[in-house]
């Protein structure tokens, strides 16, 4: 732990935008755990009087065509946007790791049938097969963090399956089995384990492009309907007015959205370097 | 024996900035070769000989600095030289072949091309002859079928096969110095004995200077007028290879020639000798570097290193050599 | 390298399969009553049961799945709902809009990307390095509709550099005569100089956007592999003979390190073809992502399954072209086959 602590330091001081993503990464979870909370206004409220206000200091990022507060809507809907990456990156993660690691240490045909899976997701830009999945199981929100997790899959498995595959004769494994554990109990007690520091780094750089998926899916009127607060939708919603000159109402949605992804990217990045310097590019 | 040698090192230091702080991986290194002459440079895996073979050549990694020292070939200090200048220089007055031929190759680029490239920019062919002159030069090289392996690719060829590429794009340009790193490492061993025939045949003709850097004593003894034997970035020993092998004056010469008795010694397997290099990373380095090891150490081995000539032609770094 | 063609060829046709399967599951994976669904919500029973046969839902899973292969190889995805056109046709006069705009972005992103990688990695550590970091990983986390939407403000609202974000050309000039599709290209075969100049005003703000976001996978992967190849044993013999840096950098080092980048270009097309959805929603771009986003929106399906089942045997292709192309410039790969 001692090295790997002297070796986060010796990142951070080589790189300290890394430290900054950290910072902002507390940021937005104290937004998304105290978000309802901390909002000045009812980010559901409407109030006609007060209707495409440029930013002042009672509405720091003004009010939209109904009148809502805007800081508060791009507040509150920092926890559902997170909540969906999230959800659906674990998703992706459980399916991904148990199947990639089955795979990796089983060989055979658990490996054929999860490789041909994996190449099918890929065989389709991704976005695209997002989008397909969400129309034909229903437009809501659970289907998003259902099709982002599967568009994320084989990233998942892919990763999983070679580490398997390195461990599967590694003396440890060896002396799991070698002490009467069944196979299932090698895999989830033994490997499984090993390979989770590279799967936490796979699942902070796929947060990112979770959230951007995610938010591109109900920009596109998929999922989250309104008058939910959701990012991506805010835009959505801003975009109408872009051409009359009312920035605001896409811009601070927009630009919340772009450095929540720009957060989890570089975080991802800096947790990389620090638990696999090996993979660093 | 001319009195100018085609190339002098002195008190060549480099020092490698890493992760673990800075590493003198030379130090105080001097020889020289003359014209025509074929010289050994021999030692343990990690003694320093190719750091001393890419600081004479101008290529070392960023990482690297050359500290100290001069290398005068030609009437001018390399050294001292400036990237453009020592460019210029490179391939056409001093070239270098390398270990393992088939990396050492672009792996995209038909070898014909890479033998033209050289002469090209040395001036040694226009564009339009450049191919017909790289024909000739696999000719030299004894390279059968020359036309159509001319257009073939490294990996279409074997590894004796491209190290005589490599050669023939190192004397394209006919220079006055070869340096060969370790040239038939990797090779089997009647390839081993084609390729030193070829480069000792080529070099004797033009009247080159030869660095031949090996860890095979017996190569080296077959091949070479004189050795130096380096040990830890330091030259401990440098001698004419027969006084070398029936009078060796450095302690650690002595021990590489008893560690392994007849002509066959080689440094792959050192292992015979007690200790391994010292971790060139420590700060408390002893002026002596092989004085851990040393059976023979005295008290004054601790004061910088003396360079003794001893006989005719012999340099020994040591307090009480044998 | 007819070997090479076929080889390639074989390895494409899992995918193909894949794909034609996966589509076929997704409409049966509708909720509800898929014959409902395609009917429309104001159907009546009759006319629900009549699209129920004749859509075959009545038959038996493998039965349907037949009659899909079937209705693929006559070329038949359906009708659209909301136009009543077949709609391979509409996907067909739509997919030149599409196909322009995201290869138009790919070249911008190639021409940006590559450069930009190269300098990082011949400058290594240096600031030019650190900027190149940073401003790869600002731009694949911009979401494309944002970006899009930002540069519609500044350029066409604030500064009227650009002309309004709607459609392929100005409405005062008239499309080219069709050749290709390809607007750029049409116009410039004709020698329309105004409409090629008015065609690429309008391709400029979207194709940026999407360049944007898929700088960073081409730039990194450009800049680490460089960097291996300019660490690597046949740099430093080149070096050894002397070569200009230019002959060295260029001829040994690029060559060598764009093969890698090659590769990467599936999945810049994965980013591109999704981004393309959305870019072509912002600003009003009449392809086959706008056409399925509204398709989307009045719960028209057979133009959203027409527009997955097309984007991906496009990206199949693209990929198998990727691959093709890559044995073709990397000797090892052509004459081993
Ligand atoms: N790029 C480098 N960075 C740090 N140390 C290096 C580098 N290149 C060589 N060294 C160090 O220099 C020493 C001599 O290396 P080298 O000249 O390659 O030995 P050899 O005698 O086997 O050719 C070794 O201890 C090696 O660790
Ligand atoms: S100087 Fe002293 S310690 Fe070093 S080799 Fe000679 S005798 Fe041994
Ligand atoms: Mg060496």
């Amino acid at each position: 732990m001692l090295p790997l602590l002297r070796h986060a330091r010796y990142v951070l001081s080589e790189n300290p935008v890394t430290g900054l993503a950290f910072g902002l990464f507390a940021l937005f979870l104290i937004a998304a755990l105290f978000g309802p909370v901390l909002a000045p206004y009812n980010p559901l409220q409407s109030n006609a009087a007060m209707a495409l206000k440029p930013p002042s200091a009672a509405h720091w990022f003004g009010t939209d065509q109904l009148g809502r507060d805007i800081f508060s809507r791009v507040l509150v809907a920092t926890r559902l946007d997170l909540t969906i990456a999230f959800a659906s990156v674990i998703l992706a993660f459980m399916l991904g790791a148990l199947s990639g690691v089955a795979a990796g240490y089983f060989g055979g045909w658990t490996d054929r049938i999860v490789g041909r899976l994996a190449d099918t997701i890929m065989a389709f830009p991704l976005f695209v097969l997002a989008m397909g999945i969400v129309a034909a199981l229903g437009n809501e929100v659970i289907n998003i963090v259902i099709a982002t997790a599967i568009i994320n899959f084989p990233l998942y498995a892919r990763v999983a399956r070679a580490e398997a595959n390195v461990r599967r004769d590694a003396g440890f494994v060896e002396a799991a089995r070698l002490s009467g554990n069944g196979e299932a109990r090698v895999v989830l007690g033994h490997v499984l384990p090993n390979i989770m520091p590279i799967m936490m780094v796979q699942m902070s750089l796929t947060m990112g492009y979770a959230i951007l998926n995610a938010a591109g899916l109900s920009f596109i009127g998929l999922g989250v309907r309104p008058p939910d607060a959701e990012w991506g939708i805010m835009v959505a919603e801003g975009a109408n007015f872009i051409q009359s000159g009312e920035w605001w109402i896409a811009l601070f949605p927009g630009a919340t959205l772009m450095l929540a992804v720009f957060c989890f990217n570089l975080l991802g990045d800096g947790l990389r370097d620090i638990i696999d310097p090996r993979m660093r590019t | 024996m001319s009195t100018v040698p085609a190339l002098a090192v002195e008190d060549l230091s480099v020092e490698f900035r890493t992760r673990s702080g800075i590493v003198k991986v030379l130090e105080h290194v001097g020889f020289s070769v003359d014209k025509g002459e074929t010289v050994a440079l021999v030692g343990e895996s990690g003694s320093g000989k190719s750091v001393t073979a890419f600081a004479v050549m101008g290529i070392l990694d960023a990482a690297g600095k050359v500290t100290s020292g001069r290398a005068m070939f030609g009437g001018a200090d390399l050294l001292a030289l400036g990237e453009r200048d020592l460019a210029e220089q490179r391939g056409r007055e001093l070239s270098m072949i390398f270990q393992n031929p088939r990396t050492a190759l672009n792996p995209i680029r038909r070898v014909g091309l890479q033998i033209a490239d050289v002469l090209v920019r040395h001036g040694g062919a226009t564009r339009n002859d450049a191919p017909q002159a790289a024909i000739e030069m696999l000719k030299k090289v004894r390279i059968p079928d020359p036309e159509r392996r001319a257009e073939a690719y490294p990996f279409e060829l074997s590894g004796g096969m491209c190290q005589r590429i490599m050669i023939a794009i190192a004397l394209a340009c006919r220079p006055a110095l070869l340096i060969a790193d370790e040239p038939t490492t990797g090779l089997d061993v009647t390839t081993q004995a084609v390729i030193m025939d070829l480069i000792g045949e080529l070099a004797g003709e033009a009247g080159m200077a030869t660095i031949f850097i090996t860890h095979d004593l017996a190569l080296a003894a077959e091949y070479c007028d004189r050795i130096v034997v380096m040990h830890a970035g330091h030259i401990v020993e440098a001698a004419p290879g027969r006084d070398l092998f029936t009078h060796p004056r450095h302690p650690y010469s002595a021990k590489l020639l008893a560690a392994t008795p007849g002509e066959t010694v080689s440094l792959e397997n050192m292992a015979s000798i007690p200790g391994g290099l010292p971790d060139l990373r420590r700060s408390d380095l002893p002026a002596c570097r092989y004085s851990d090891r040393c059976e023979r150490r005295l008290g004054q081995c601790a004061q910088p290193l003396p360079q003794r000539t001893v006989g005719e032609r012999r340099v020994v770094a040591c307090w009480n050599p044998l | 390298m007819l070997n090479l063609l076929l080889s390639r060829l074989a390895t494409a046709i899992p995918s193909i399969v894949g794909v034609v399967v996966v589509t076929f599951m997704l409409t049966r994976l509708l909720p509800g009553d898929p014959a409902a669904y395609f009917a429309g919500l104001a159907a009546s029973p009759q006319a629900i049961a009549e699209i129920r046969a004749k859509l075959g839902l009545d038959k038996s899973l493998p039965e349907q799945f037949v009659g899909y292969i079937g209705d693929l190889l006559h070329g038949n995805l359906g009708n659209s709902l909301s136009t009543g056109q077949p709609v391979v046709v509409e996907i067909a006069t739509r997919l030149p809009a599409s196909a322009e705009l995201t290869l138009f972005a790919l070249i911008v992103a190639v021409a940006i990307a590559i450069p930009l990688g190269v300098l990082a990695a011949v400058k290594q550590g240096t600031w030019i390095d650190h900027t190149c970091r940073i401003v790869t990983t600002a731009g694949v986390s911009l979401p494309v509709f944002f970006t899009g939407l930002l540069f519609a403000y500044v350029f066409y609202y604030l500064l009227q550099w650009a002309p309004a974000p709607t459609g392929r050309l100005d409405v005062f000039l008239s499309p080219p005569t069709h050749i290709t599709g390809f607007y750029l290209i049409d116009s410039a075969l004709t020698g329309n100089l105004e409409t090629l100049w008015g065609a690429l005003r309008q391709l400029a703000l979207p194709a940026i956007s999407m360049a944007i976001f898929s700088l960073a996978p081409l730039a990194r992967m450009t800049r680490g592999s460089m960097l291996a190849v300019l660490g690597s044993d046949f740099i430093r013999t080149a070096r050894a003979s002397g070569l200009s840096p230019r002959t060295v950098i260029f001829t040994y080092a690029f060559r060598n390190a764009v093969l890698p980048v090659i590769t990467t270009l599936g999945m810049v097309f994965s980013f591109l073809l999704g981004a393309n959805v959305l870019v072509e929603t912002v600003f009003a771009w009449p392809g086959i992502g706008l056409y399925a986003v509204n398709a989307l929106i009045t719960s028209d399906y057979a133009p959203v399954q027409g527009f997955v089942l097309t984007m991906a045997i496009l990206y199949v292709a693209l990929n198998l072209t990727i691959d093709f192309v890559y044995g073709l410039v990397d000797p090892r790969v052509r004459l081993d086959s």
